[in-house]
C-alpha cells in the first residue's frame, strides 16, 4: 500500500492566528462595554464603523495583492486593529475621521509594508497618530462622561445623526457635551500655575483618575490579565511598561508632589493600562525575546512619562509605542536568550 | 520532584499509550522472505559477507562493520540468500539501499551461541564483541554502541551513566513493555555497560506516566545501587541532552556530546541488546516494534529485522479505514513512509498508521506574527522565529549565528505555531543547504589544489627539459654553466619530495 509523505511533526496544537486575534477581541469586551456605558452609543458606533471599513480595506488590498482573501479576513487581525483604533477615538467623532483612521491603519501601515506579520509599526497607532496630527480639533472633542441611562444622554439615533450628519440635538450646546480629558486638564491647568492637588479637585477626576475612565481602565485591566493568563500576550511587556512608568512617576512625585501627579494617577490615566496590555503587546511590532520584551516595555513606559510630562501631547502611549516599534529589531538583536549548552556569560 | 533540573520549554501532548501498552509483547510470525538492509546504523554501511545462493544460519554475520563507526548485520533467521542488491528501505528520501534478501527455511537453526565472560576480558575485546553483534542505539538513532562505550582517553571515568526509558513520543510503548517484561535483562545489560564505563552513579530516567515500568525496574535494581528516577511527562524529556539536564543538571555544550560533561546515555532497549549479546551470545536480529494507530489490534511485536512493515500490520489485524499516512517513529519526530513493503530496521521503534483522527488537519501556512510561542516551547532555548526568517531568506550564515545546529528537530515549535508554519522543515532545509555548500567548498578546494599541482608539475618538467638541453650543449658559454646545474639540482630535489613541491611552489617560478 502506498501513502503520502509529509515531514514531521504530524500532529499540531489546535490553534490559529484567528484564535489568537479573537482572544484579543474577547479581552477588549469589558473595557469597551464600560466605555459605552460612560461615554454613550458613539463608542459602539465607532467600533462597528471601524470594523466595517477595516475589513473592506483589508479585502480590497488582499485582492489587489493577489492574496487569499477569505483566509486572511477570517484571521480577524484587521478587526483587532479596528477596535484598538475605535476605542481611542472620541465617541462622537465624525464618520470620515474613523474612516481615514481605519484606512491609514490597514492600507498604509499594514498592507503597504507587506501585510500581516510584516508591518514594522502598530497599524492602529499609525491610524490614530495620523488623525491626531491631521485633525487635532476633532480628536480632542470628548464628551463628558454621562451614563447611558441618564436623562440627558444621547439616544442611538441622535448619536448616529451626530456622527454621520454632524448635527447635534438642539437640547445640547456643543461645549456642554464635550470637555477636556483628565490628562488635558492636568496639562493646561499646570500651565496656569495651579498645583496638582487643586487640579484633581476638578469634576473631571474620579476616585483615582478620570471619572468614567477609571472604570473602563478596570475593564481593560481585567481583559488584559486574562490575555496574560491564557498566554496570548507576553507578560514581560505590560510588566516592563507599567513598572517603568510607575518607577519614573514615583521618582518625580517624591521630588515634587506639588508639581507632578502621583504614580497611581499615571498608571490609571489615559491609555496606560489599555496600551500596556493591548497595544504594546502586538507581537508583530514588539520585541520577541524574553529579555527584549522587558526592554521594549520599559522603553514605552519611560517615553509615555516623558511625553506626558514634557512633550506637546497630553497622552503619549501611541507615540511611545511607535518609537519603540522602531527600536524592536535592534533590541531583539542584542537580547538573544542563552542557547542550551552555550557557556554562561 | 527532588533532584530534578527542569529544561526550558517542552510540551504536554495528548497521550496515546494505552492503545498499545495493554498487551504483552508478541513474537512476530516468520516471514517467507527477509530483506535485511546493510545500513541500519549511523556510520559506514556494512560490507556484505554473503552472496546469492549461500546458506545462512540464524544469527550468522552477513555484513561486516566497515571502519570504526559501523556495525555488523546478521541473518535474522536461517535460510538461503536470494539476492544482495538495492531495495527500498525505510528512509525519508525513499531511495533504495543495499540489502541482503533471505528466503527463510522455517527451521530457525541458530549459530553456536556462547556467553562472553566479559569480566575476564579487556574492555576493548568486550566492545569488539558488541560491535560484531551489531549492537546499536535502539531508541531510534542507531548509533553504534561500542563507540559510545569507549571513553577513548577523554576522561578517566564517567560521572553518570544514564539509561533512557523516558519514551516521550505520544504513541510509542515498545520501551514501556520491554521495561515491564524484561527488567532483569535490562539491568544485566546495564551492569555490563557500567563495567565498561566505570561510572560514579547510574540513573534510569522514566517518564512518570509509566508506573508499571518504574516499579519493575526499581525491583530489578534492588541491591545494585542503580537509581530509578521518574521524570515529569513532558515532551521531549527523552531527548538525550534534555534527559541529561533533567537528571544531572548538566548542559551538554553546544558543539559537544554528553560525554564531554561526564555523562553517557543509552536507551533501555540497547541495554537489553547488550545483555543478549554478552550473556547469551545472541546478536541483534530483532527488535520490539509498537504497531499502533489505525490498525485493528494495536500491540507491541518482537519483530525480526527485515520483516516488511505490512506483515506486522497484518499481524495486528490489518488497517482500519481512513489510513492516510504511515509513520515510522512517533508523530512528533517520525517520518512518513511512502510504502509499507519496506523492512523493519534497528531504528524502527514504531509503526503508526495515522488517519484524520490521529493527524492534524492540514491548513495553509499563514505569515509569522512573531508571537514567540515557538521560543517559549523550544527545549534548546533557540529563537525559532528568527531561524525561520533567515532560513526562508536563505541567509544561512545568519541562521547559524542563531545556532541552527543546536536545533534537535523535536517539532515543538511547529506544534504550537498559530500560523501553522512548517518550521522544522525550514530548519532541515537550511541544514542540508549548509552541508551541501560545505561539500561544494571542499570539492572546489580540492580542484584548486589539483590545478595548482598541475601547473607546478608542468613548470618543473619544462625546467628539467631546459636543463637537459643545456647540459647537452655545454660548450656554448662557460659563464652560464653554473646556473642551469643549480636549477636542475633544485628541480631534482623537488621531484623527489612532492610535499615540498606542493607547499613551496612559488620559489621556482620567480626565477
Amino acid at each position: 500500500m502506498r501513502f503520502r509523505t509529509v515531514t514531521s511533526p504530524h500532529v499540531l496544537a489546535d490553534t490559529s492566528v484567528g484564535r489568537v486575534m479573537r482572544r484579543v477581541l474577547y479581552a477588549m469586551v469589558p473595557g469597551a462595554l464600560a466605555l459605552v456605558w460612560f461615554f454613550g452609543w458613539g463608542v459602539a458606533v465607532n467600533l462597528a464603523l471601524a470594523t466595517a471599513i477595516a475589513l473592506a480595506a483589508e479585502a480590497a488590498l488582499l485582492l489587489a495583492r493577489g492574496k487569499p482573501v477569505s483566509a486572511h479576513l477570517s484571521d480577524c487581525s484587521a478587526v483587532v486593529s479596528a477596535w484598538l483604533l475605535a476605542v481611542a477615538l472620541p465617541p462622537l467623532a465624525p464618520w470620515w475621521l474613523t474612516a481615514i483612521g481605519a484606512v491609514s491603519a490597514i492600507a498604509v501601515a499594514k498592507h503597504l509594508y507587506g501585510g500581516l506579520g510584516y508591518n514594522p509599526f502598530n497599524p492602529a497607532m499609525i491610524g490614530y497618530v495620523v488623525l491626531l496630527v491631521s485633525f487635532p480639533r476633532e480628536m480632542s472633542a470628548w464628551p463628558l462622561p454621562h451614563g447611558l441611562g441618564q436623562p440627558h444622554a444621547m439616544t442611538l439615533l441622535e448619536t448616529l445623526r451626530a456622527i454621520f450628519g454632524g448635527e447635534l440635538p438642539a437640547r445640547f450646546a456643543a461645549d456642554a457635551l464635550t470637555g477636556a480629558t483628565p490628562l488635558d486638564v492636568l496639562r493646561t491647568q499646570l500651565g496656569l500655575g495651579l498645583n496638582g492637588a487643586e487640579i484633581r479637585n476638578s469634576p473631571v477626576f474620579g476616585i483615582v483618575a478620570g471619572s468614567g475612565w477609571e472604570w473602563a481602565t478596570l475593564g481593560f485591566l481585567a481583559g488584559g490579565l486574562w490575555l496574560l493568563y491564557t498566554r496570548t500576550a507576553a507578560w514581560q511587556i505590560p510588566a516592563g511598561m507599567l513598572g517603568a512608568l510607575a518607577v519614573v512617576a514615583t521618582v518625580f512625585y517624591l521630588v515634587n508632589p506639588q508639581r507632578y501627579a502621583p504614580p497611581w494617577f499615571h498608571l490609571w490615566s489615559g491609555a496606560a493600562i489599555f496600551g500596556a496590555f493591548f497595544i504594546a503587546t502586538d507581537p508583530v511590532t514588539a520585541s520577541t525575546t524574553p529579555r527584549g520584551r522587558w526592554v521594549y516595555g520599559a522603553g514605552i513606559g519611560i517615553l509615555v512619562y516623558i511625553i506626558r510630562g514634557f512633550g506637546g501631547y497630553p497622552d503619549g502611549v501611541a507615540f511611545a509605542v511607535l518609537l519603540m516599534n522602531i527600536a524592536a529589531p535592534t533590541i531583539d538583536l542584542y537580547t538573544p536568550p542563552r542557547v542550551f549548552g552555550a557557556r554562561r556569560q | 520532584m527532588s533532584g530534578l533540573f527542569a529544561f526550558h520549554g517542552g510540551l504536554k501532548t495528548a497521550r496515546h499509550k494505552t492503545e498499545s501498552n495493554r498487551q504483552p509483547i508478541q513474537p512476530s510470525a516468520l516471514p517467507k522472505r527477509l530483506v535485511v538492509p546493510l545500513r541500519q546504523h549511523i556510520g559506514a554501511i556494512a560490507k556484505p559477507l554473503v552472496q546469492a545462493g549461500d546458506r545462512v544460519l540464524k544469527g550468522q554475520i552477513i555484513g561486516q562493520p566497515d571502519g570504526y563507526i559501523s556495525a555488523a548485520v546478521h541473518a535474522p533467521s536461517s535460510g538461503t540468500v536470494a539476492a544482495v542488491d538495492q531495495r527500498p528501505v525505510p528512509h525519508p528520501s525513499g531511495l533504495p539501499d543495499w540489502c541482503v534478501t533471505i528466503e527463510t527455511d522455517g527451521e530457525e537453526r541458530w549459530i553456536e551461541r556462547e556467553p562472553v565472560a566479559y569480566r575476564t576480558l579487556h574492555s576493548s575485546e568486550t566492545r569488539n564483541v558488541l560491535r560484531n553483534a551489531g549492537v546499536v542505539g535502539l531508541g531510534g538513532a542507531a548509533f553504534p554502541s561500542a563507540v559510545k562505550l569507549n571513553l577513548g582517553g577523554r576522561r578517566e571515568r564517567l560521572d553518570t551513566l544514564i539509561l533512557n526509558g523516558a519514551e516521550c513520543e505520544p504513541w510509542i510503548t515498545c520501551d514501556d513493555r520491554l521495561m515491564r517484561e524484561r527488567a532483569a535483562g535490562i539491568v544485566a545489560g546495564l551492569r555490563i555497560m557500567a563495567h565498561l564505563l566505570d561510572p560514579r552513579e547510574v540513573l534510569i530516567g522514566i517518564e512518570d506516566d509509566k508506573p508499571e515500568a518504574i516499579a519493575a525496574l526499581t525491583a530489578a535494581c534492588a541491591g545494585t545501587g542503580y537509581a530509578v528516577r521518574p521524570v515529569p511527562t513532558r515532551y521531549p524529556s527523552g531527548s538525550v541532552k534534555q534527559l541529561v539536564k533533567l537528571l544531572t543538571g548538566k548542559e551538554t555544550p553546544v558543539d559537544g556530546l554528553p560525554v564531554d560533561v561526564g555523562v553517557q546515555c543509552f536507551n533501555v532497549a540497547t541495554a537489553h541488546a547488550v545483555h543478549r549479546a554478552i550473556d547469551c551470545g545472541e546478536p541483534v536480529i530483532s527488535r520490539i516494534v509498537t504497531v499502533t494507530g489505525r490498525v485493528r489490534r494495536p500491540q507491541n511485536i518482537e519483530a525480526l529485522l527485515g520483516t516488511p512493515f505490512a506483515d506486522l500490520v497484518a499481524q495486528s489485524g490489518g488497517y482500519r479505514d481512513g489510513v492516510e499516512r504511515l509513520i515510522m517513529g512517533g508523530p512528533m519526530m517520525g517520518f512518513a513512509l511512502c510504502d509499507d513493503r519496506v523492512p523493519i530496521t534497528k531504528a524502527a521503534n514504531c509503526i503508526l498508521a495515522a488517519g484524520a483522527e490521529e493527524l492534524s488537519p492540514e491548513r495553509p501556512a499563514m505569515p509569522c506574527i512573531r508571537c514567540g510561542a515557538c521560543a517559549d516551547v523550544c527545549p534548546a532555548d533557540l529563537l525559532p522565529q528568527q531561524l525561520y526568517w533567515h532560513s526562508r531568506a536563505k541567509e544561512f550564515d545568519k541562521a547559524q549565528d542563531y545556532h541552527l545546529f543546536s536545533c534537535i528537530e523535536c517539532g515543538c515549535c511547529s506544534y504550537v505555531c498559530p500560523s501553522q508554519i512548517p518550521l522544522v522543515q525550514f530548519y532541515r532545509y537550511a541544514k542540508n543547504e549548509i552541508w551541501a555548500q560545505e561539500k561544494e567548498k571542499q570539492k572546489a578546494e580540492l580542484a584548486r589544489q589539483r590545478h595548482q599541482a598541475r601547473l607546478e608539475r608542468l613548470e618543473r618538467e619544462k625546467q628539467e627539459r631546459d636543463a637537459k638541453l643545456r647540459q647537452k650543449a655545454p660548450a656554448r658559454a662557460e659563464v652560464s654553466a653554473e646556473k642551469p646545474s643549480l636549477e636542475a639540482a633544485v628541480a631534482r630535489a623537488k621531484a623527489t619530495s612532492p610535499a615540498v613541491v606542493e607547499a613551496g611552489a612559488p620559489a621556482t617560478s620567480g626565477d
